[in-house]
């Protein structure tokens, strides 16, 4: 339990998917001027996240990896060469599925939240999230916990920038530093700010 | 039509410096930063964008007739990760140590939100030649402030260019440190800060809070 809990608090934190490996930055720029819409985002990415990141593992276990195809009578196929595009296939069919039912029943949470599935698609946080567990051989427990965790790390980002714009707006910056300039310089130091969690485990 | 006349000059010079993608439009900055740490890394991954963001324009732009309007944006992520395919495979055939770092980068190359919004702004709606020079002009703006940042950060993070030590020895001797703060991610945030202010200044973009 205490290995999950670190692995936890470590993806959150010190491996955070945004201020240490830059991933998600396009929808971080564009959707962290209001918190609300910052909100709505970041609990639809932990939900996809939390979902794509096991699926592709069985993807993976099951189908891709070399000998993977074994309880077909396959043993001696590798179709890891197909993993980019089946994974990315993986979580564009999720958000399409997942939009469908919360607007079939619960149109309420879809007014909030649903908008922004379509922009998930094309958020390299959650591919990102899939990637690593390829590379780092997670378990399945594991890719539980870091799908949920990366997402969420990915969410407390956003939301934490949005507040900080929110202040910013009262500022007085040189004009061609206003808009991406002192975001990504507020950005840099929220990235020294969660470095300080470094080294915290259980 | 002649294939480099005047037009097709201001279609590159247009992503490459007028409205550069990661300055105008602020797009695609995602993948890419993480790989910036050494120039050999960045150059790598500056190749590959490149080589997909022409190459996935023009292909899109071959087949805009025949994609159903509903499903064009699930068409286009095909072609690019075709293309991303094709960049692993070849790293993976020669280059299998760096392959080793930087795949999961090249993947990511997939969800770039410039190769999309090229394909999706560009490519669907031009011919194939102009839609090549259009994600051509693109991925060199995109490839020339990705090389910027890695030469800065690995110059003053390290010491070195292209894993060649360029601080000479006397400058240690004579208490020169180099600055941790480059090699981690808020260095290259602050890099990036810094060279939008300055092509801002030159270009005079400005932009709203």
């Amino acid at each position: 339990m205490n290995h999950y809990i670190t692995l936890a608090i470590k993806t959150i934190f010190t491996d955070n998917m945004i201020l240490a490996y830059f991933l998600g930055m396009c929808s971080f720029l564009a959707c962290s001027k209001q918190i609300k819409t910052a909100t709505g985002l970041a609990m639809a990415t932990t939900f996809i996240s939390t979902m794509t990141v096991p699926m592709n593992w069985l993807l993976k276990a099951y189908v891709l990896k070399k000998g993977a195809l074994a309880w077909a009578g396959l043993p001696g196929l590798d179709l890891s060469y197909l993993s980019f595009i089946l994974f990315i296939a993986t979580i564009a069919a999720l958000n399409q599925i997942t939009e469908m039912i919360v607007d079939r029943f619960a149109p309420a949470l879809y007014a909030t939240v649903g908008i922004f599935l379509p922009l998930i698609t094309a958020n390299c946080a959650v591919l990102g999230a899939t990637f690593f567990m390829d590379q780092r051989d997670y378990t399945f427990g594991e890719s539980l916990v870091f799908g949920f965790s990366s997402g969420a790390g990915w969410g407390l980002a956003i939301i934490t920038l949005a507040a900080l714009r929110k202040k910013l707006w009262y500022s007085n910056p040189p004009a061609p530093l206003k808009g991406l300039g002192i975001t990504m310089m507020t950005t840099g130091f929220m990235a020294m700010a969660f470095m300080a969690f470094a080294g915290i485990a259980f | 039509m002649s294939l480099f006349g005047k037009k097709e000059r201001l279609i590159v010079i247009d992503g490459l410096w007028n409205k550069n993608p990661i300055s105008f439009l602020v797009m695609g900055i995602c993948s890419a930063l993480a790989v910036t740490v050494k120039m050999q890394t960045a150059l790598i991954m500056a190749l590959g964008t490149t080589f997909v963001l022409s190459f996935g324009c023009m292909a899109v732009a071959l087949i805009r007739n025949y994609i159903p309007s509903n499903i064009r944006i699930i068409v286009q992520i095909l072609v690019v990760s075709v293309l991303v395919i094709m960049v692993d495979q070849v790293l993976r055939a020669f280059f299998f140590d760096l392959s080793k770092q930087i795949s999961v980068f090249i993947g990511l190359i997939i969800t770039n939100t410039l190769v999309l919004g090229r394909t999706e702004g560009y490519a669907m709606n031009n011919p194939p030649w102009p839609s090549f020079l259009d994600g051509l002009g693109n991925a060199l703006g995109y490839s020339s402030f990705l090389l910027m940042i890695s030469a800065l950060r690995e110059i003053f993070g390290s010491g070195t260019f292209f894993g060649f030590p360029v601080v000479p020895h006397f400058f240690y001797q004579a208490g020169y440190i180099n600055n941790s703060i480059m090699v981690l991610a808020p260095g290259a945030f602050f890099l990036l800060g810094a060279l939008v202010c300055i092509h801002r200044m030159i270009t005079g973009h400005r932009e709203e809070h």
